[in-house]
């Protein structure tokens, strides 16, 4: 929002009916007016597929962010973490939403009713073998300076990722990655600072700060190597590459890190993502148990 | 049980050192009282000024602000934010409260109410 606007301006954006918000709402729609056709020549079950890699891997990050509800050294950051996991809560519904509009719905609609959303399909009834997340995003937190390195990490890949597809042809993905990019930098951003206030910290601090460095750094084998369906799409002008995020991905982590005082670890070789072929670790099923018991318990439960 | 005190602004906030912090305990559980208070200001989207909307605590003025971005602009509230040290804050004494401000309680025309406002000008 433009700081310049007067303040006249600023009255004549309020919306109707918002006079009981003190200070207003105005939420936009990221999807409005999107053309949701999907582009000429495109496999929509490969478009759908690419969709649900995104989108798994922004739904269980958030649902590793907001494990630390209630439990957050500081309350300020409490908020900030589940901030953040909100933020890709809602890219994983979008993309969640689009997979299910390509058809691409896994076992999931076994379990759901008719009535359960294509998303809440995705989301809550798909077993672990289906989801196509990389394993950064499901690795356990750690302490609170891994779950920083941990974020730096996703949301830095992220956002490399997110601020090229917002070219993507296929309008949908396009309209989700122009969404996410203030988003993804706001977390780089926060985590960055994290990252820099720990490893410059104390002793103590750094010492937790390169445990989680260290910790985070094998998983980062998995971030750039396309998919089949990744390098079809990537033809058409719908994916991106993730190799060619990988350059801009390392300075900046490099850049953090050295910032901080910390060691930037080897990098580890890429090779093909397990999580991106529905391999995952022990990690996954606690977590999914988790995420998915209410719904699974109460089907279209409301509240 | 947790003691809390009023420092400033909105804030109670817990003093007692054994804060509860689940698993993922602090190093320290005296670091919070160690934080300084902020308090945080909001221009809205459709406000004239910026406006106190609450206290936090924050390691240092940069946090300070990130903070009161994800606390008090979450409903999208807000295009600018202002956070300032409580300690830095020079504030009216309570005992003041008389000769401070009773002085103006009868001065009727000192309020332009006797003027037709025009339709045309708003936030009067």
């Amino acid at each position: 929002m433009a700081h310049e606007e007067t303040v006249y301006d600023a009255l004549d954006h309020a919306h109707g009916g918002e006079g009981q918000w003190a200070f207003g709402t105005g939420f936009d729609d990221p999807l409005a007016g999107v053309d949701t056709t999907v582009p000429e020549g495109v496999d929509p079950a490969d478009l759908g597929a690419y969709c649900l890699m995104l989108g798994d891997d922004a739904l269980v990050l958030c649902q590793r962010l907001t494990e630390w509800a209630t439990r957050a050294p500081e309350l300020e950051e409490e908020v900030a973490l589940a901030n953040c996991g909100l933020d890709l809560l809602g890219q994983a519904r979008l993309l969640l939403a689009r997979a299910g509009s390509c058809g691409v719905l896994g076992r999931s609609r076994d379990h759901a009713t008719d009535s359960i959303p294509d998303e809440d399909a995705l989301a809550y009834f798909r077993d672990p073998d289906e989801f196509v997340h990389h394993h950064l995003a499901e690795a356990d937190g750690g302490d609170f300076a891994q779950t920083m390195v941990r974020l730096l990490v996703a949301s830095s890949a992220r956002l490399a990722l997110f601020a090229r597809l917002r070219d993507s042809r296929d309008p949908v993905v396009g309209a989700i990655a122009a969404k996410g990019v203030p988003e993804l930098t706001y977390h780089r951003d926060h985590a960055a600072r994290w990252v820099l206030r720990l490893g410059d910290g104390t002793a103590e601090s750094h010492r937790r700060a390169q445990a989680g460095v260290d910790a985070v750094w094998p998983l980062t084998a998995d971030l750039f190597t396309a998919t089949d369906v990744e390098q079809r799409l990537v033809e058409q002008g719908v994916a991106v590459d993730p190799a060619a995020t990988r350059d801009e991905v390392r300075d900046v982590l490099t850049m953090v890190l050295e910032r901080a005082t910390l060691t930037v670890p080897a990098w580890p070789a890429d090779r093909p993502s397990p999580g991106r072929a529905g391999q995952h670790t022990d990690e996954l099923a606690p977590l999914l148990a988790t995420l998915q018991g209410l719904a699974r318990e109460h089907p279209a439960a409301t509240w | 049980m947790t003691e809390t005190t009023a420092e400033g602004g909105h804030g109670a906030v817990p003093t007692s050192p054994d804060v509860p912090s689940g698993a993922h305990p602090s190093p320290s559980g005296a670091a919070r009282r160690d934080w300084p208070l902020y308090e945080c200001f909001v221009r809205g989207k459709r406000g004239l000024n910026h406006v106190h909307v609450g206290s936090l605590h924050a390691p240092d003025d940069e946090m300070a602000v990130h903070a009161a971005r994800d606390l008090f602009t979450r409903r999208n509230e807000g295009v600018s934010i202002w956070v300032v040290r409580a300690s830095d804050i020079t504030a009216s004494s309570p005992d003041e409260k008389d000769p401070m401000f009773a002085p103006s309680g009868d001065k009727v025309y000192r309020h332009p109410t006797f003027y037709e406002i025009p339709d045309n000008v708003p936030h009067m």
